[in-house]
């Protein structure tokens, strides 16, 4: 689907300084799908240094959050998560922890549940609303109904953070990845990616690592 | 001192019977301990996939995998499944599992918490989703960052083997 793009650059330019006749105009339609079919494909998630864009959506209280609702905060740690995936599971206390350390600090927790509950029921709104009262959730829990949301981010498996931070009204996307190097045992953890990150943002400094991997559950999606 | 070999070697034989009816021994890795498995330099096609039984996509691939084992008994291709599970009594569980599910490849487990460092040495474009699959001969590798079914993944081994 992706053609070079020198040539295809080349090729467009030609076929706009030249007189169009019925015949290139066909081949000119046809070019321009396929530039809009490829930017589709380069816009697919956000790299760190993207902006990233706001979105509402329903909390477990019932109340729609956005971003643009914190008016006060320096940033957020967006995690795609959700009640079924025993990472996310695994990580559910750390969450609870990096919110509580970092809420004060301007950079709040938002978590959204990406997945679709027709694909895994574990996952509905009633069940995230019971997770988020046994679990005694500080942070809002969003359930991203349409799936629109992780497609934009680029988000592809639960528990997947974004930290984003606010500049010039603007947010920044500063760190993807996991939130640190021990997902097994909390107590053995080294390297403490998402702290480590906000903890720079706090000083006004770039994260030393911006970018890291981890297993996870895949985001269930029909499309 | 012919029944005494007779004797023997009913004992070798039904020895032997016992130890295949029960279930494979699944032993567990680190990294370190598995990088080799993935770089072989041997004639034989290693197909080796990601999952775990929590994973609904793996869970439901794994008897494509069944039906490669058996379509390519006699070439020269291994199957191993690399399962992340974790959490107590990992191994039983797995195994009652896989015996369950009536999936009988050589079977290992993951235990690397961190993936982060490992990841990229499977392959460099994979974000750590599972399931995924990695085939690949001396010569040649296809990483698969999807569910795959028996059709995909003969053709993959196709490719590698030809």
């Amino acid at each position: 689907m992706l053609l070079p793009l020198p040539s295809f650059q080349k090729l467009l330019i030609e076929l706009l300084t030249k007189p169009i006749i019925p015949k290139e105009m066909k081949k000119l339609m046809f070019l321009g799908f396929l530039l809009i079919a490829s930017i589709g494909i380069h816009a697919q998630g956000y790299k760190v240094g993207d902006i990233a864009s706001d979105f509402q959506l329903k909390n477990v209280d019932g109340k729609m959050i956005s971003l643009a609702d914190y008016k006060d905060a320096n940033g957020f740690v967006v995690i795609f998560t959700c009640n079924h995936c025993p990472y996310a599971i695994a990580y559910e206390d750390r969450i609870i922890a990096i919110d509580k350390k970092y809420k004060s600090k301007g950079y709040p927790v938002i978590a959204i549940n990406p997945n679709d509950p027709t694909l895994v029921p574990d996952d509905s709104f009633e069940n995230m609303k019971k997770r988020a009262m046994e679990k005694h959730f500080s942070f809002p829990y969003l359930f991203d109904a349409k799936q629109e949301v992780f497609k934009k981010y680029g988000a592809t498996r639960t528990p997947h953070v974004y930290i984003l931070n606010k500049k010039d009204g603007k947010l920044i996307v500063e760190y993807i990845g996991t939130i640190d190097d021990n997902y097994k045992d909390a107590s053995l953890v080294n390297k403490k990616y998402v702290e480590d990150a906000i903890d720079a943002l706090i000083q006004h400094k770039k994260p030393n690592i911006n970018y890291t991997k981890a297993i996870g559950c895949s985001i269930k999606s029909k499309g | 001192m012919n029944i005494r070999i007779a004797i023997i070697l009913f004992l070798v034989i039904s020895f032997s019977a016992i130890k295949s009816l029960s279930a494979q021994e699944i032993k567990t890795y680190n990294f370190t301990q598995l990088e080799p498995i993935l770089h072989q330099t041997n004639d034989t096609t290693y197909i080796i996939n990601f999952w775990a039984m929590w994973c609904k996509p793996c869970v439901e691939e794994l008897p494509e995998f069944e039906i490669i084992r058996k379509a390519y008994s006699n070439k020269k291709i291994k199957i191993i499944l690399v399962s992340l599970d974790f959490g107590s009594k990992v191994e039983d569980r797995l195994n009652k599992f896989l015996k369950r599910k009536q999936i009988n490849a050589k079977t290992l487990i993951l235990d690397d918490p961190d993936a982060n460092a490992w990841i990229e040495k499977v392959d460099k474009n994979w974000d750590g989703a599972i399931p995924v699959t990695l085939i690949y001969n001396k010569e040649k590798r296809i990483f698969l960052s999807h569910a795959i079914t028996s059709t995909e993944l003969s053709k993959a081994i196709d490719r590698i083997i030809n």
